[in-house]
């Protein structure tokens, strides 16, 4: 038999709170105008990506590959953060994220350095 | 307090959703299992960007993602065959999906607040943003479709070389997740018009959008490492 089966009337933050042994519920979700915000954010950064591709001198640098990537990585950590509030949820759920997205990066960065994608000098 | 709680829902009961597990944290066993679920597709879909990336530039014959590759057998020269300005919308309206869908998820969980400007009512209507969102992701898909087309038409398709195995296996991947979405997006629709989601459905709207989320973060990964790093 479900023992933790919903018995109230209350919405799910507010029952949630009822269950909750130590109060451990999810924060207040941004606001309509910081989601207008973060979606200004991120065109300009993909148009910033974009524009960065078509200045020839820039490709051809160094700073090509590192730029583009930070990038793309705020993107990402904007959009997790903001659009999928774990900035405002509980831990538990960063921890279900992040665990694996590390170690999806790790052998990422694994399988790049064995197949010779990436080059570490020794001595 | 729990116990005076649920002594005066008993009546209320009847009518309610079915209902859900909580954890003993007191989370709903729904969104974790939701991002049990994002996890472990974050470690599929870097298994499917890795194999790209180990196959970058080994393709024996053309077409290429960033170079002009000459036929030896035919003497046709075949331009770099990733469009970048129609990657980029397609790009910007995932990105602006997602918009939409946060906006159909603040629409349902403030359902029951007044709504006393037009401007509110607007941004209140789980209906519109929902259309919007869906709206959003055929779009993507028929960017999709178009992109896969025209490159078969180049002369690339999925036997081709390893750069066309992997470009359409990672690509083709994302897009059967964003017509999942899709779908997903659509039944809420279909319970929207049917009996009206309100506060009390958030959680049903906040694990799509979590999904919706997802899939778009994973496109994000993959503009810039397949569409925009030569």
């Amino acid at each position: 038999m479900d023992t933790h089966a919903s018995t109230t009337n209350l919405p799910d933050s507010a029952e949630a709170q009822a269950h909750a042994p130590h109060g451990e519920v999810e924060h207040a979700h941004p606001t309509w105008s910081t989601y207008w915000k973060v979606a200004s954010i991120l065109t300009i950064i993909t148009v910033g990506e974009v524009w960065a591709y078509y200045i020839p001198s820039f490709v051809a640098s160094r700073a090509f590959v590192p730029t583009l990537l930070t990038l793309s990585a705020m993107k990402f950590a904007i959009v997790v953060m903001f659009y999928m509030h774990l900035k405002y949820d509980h831990r538990l759920f960063r921890v279900l994220f992040t665990g694996p997205l590390l170690i999806a990066a790790l052998t990422l960065l694994a399988l790049m350095f064995l197949f010779g994608h990436i080059f570490i000098k020794i001595m | 307090m729990a116990s005076s709680v649920a002594h005066t829902s008993t009546v209320v009961h009847t009518s309610a959703p079915p209902a859900h597990h909580y954890t003993t944290l007191g989370l709903d066993s729904r969104k974790v299992a939701i991002w049990a679920f994002i996890g472990s597709e974050c470690m599929l879909f870097t298994s499917l960007i890795s194999t790209y990336l180990i196959y970058k530039g080994r393709s024996v014959v053309g077409p290429f993602p960033h170079e002009t590759w000459t036929d030896p057998s035919t003497g046709q020269v075949l331009k770099p065959i990733l469009n970048i300005p129609v990657t980029s919308a397609s790009t910007f309206v995932l990105l602006m999906s997602s918009l939409f869908m946060v906006l159909a998820l603040a629409a349902v969980q403030n359902k029951e607040k007044p709504k006393r400007t037009r401007g509110e009512r607007v941004l209140g209507n789980s209906k519109l943003w929902l259309w919007m969102t869906a709206l959003a992701g055929t779009t993507f898909l028929g960017f999709q479709a178009f992109e896969f087309t025209s490159f078969v038409h180049e002369g690339l398709t999925i036997r081709r070389n390893l750069f066309g195995s992997t470009f359409f296996t990672l690509t083709g991947f994302h897009g059967a997740h964003v017509t999942a979405g899709v779908l997903w997006l659509v039944t809420l629709l279909a319970i929207d018009y049917r009996r009206g989601l309100g506060s009390r459905d958030s959680i049903l709207v906040d694990i799509s959008a979590l999904y919706w989320h997802f899939v778009d973060v994973i496109w994000i990964v993959i503009f810039t490492l397949v569409y925009l790093l030569k």
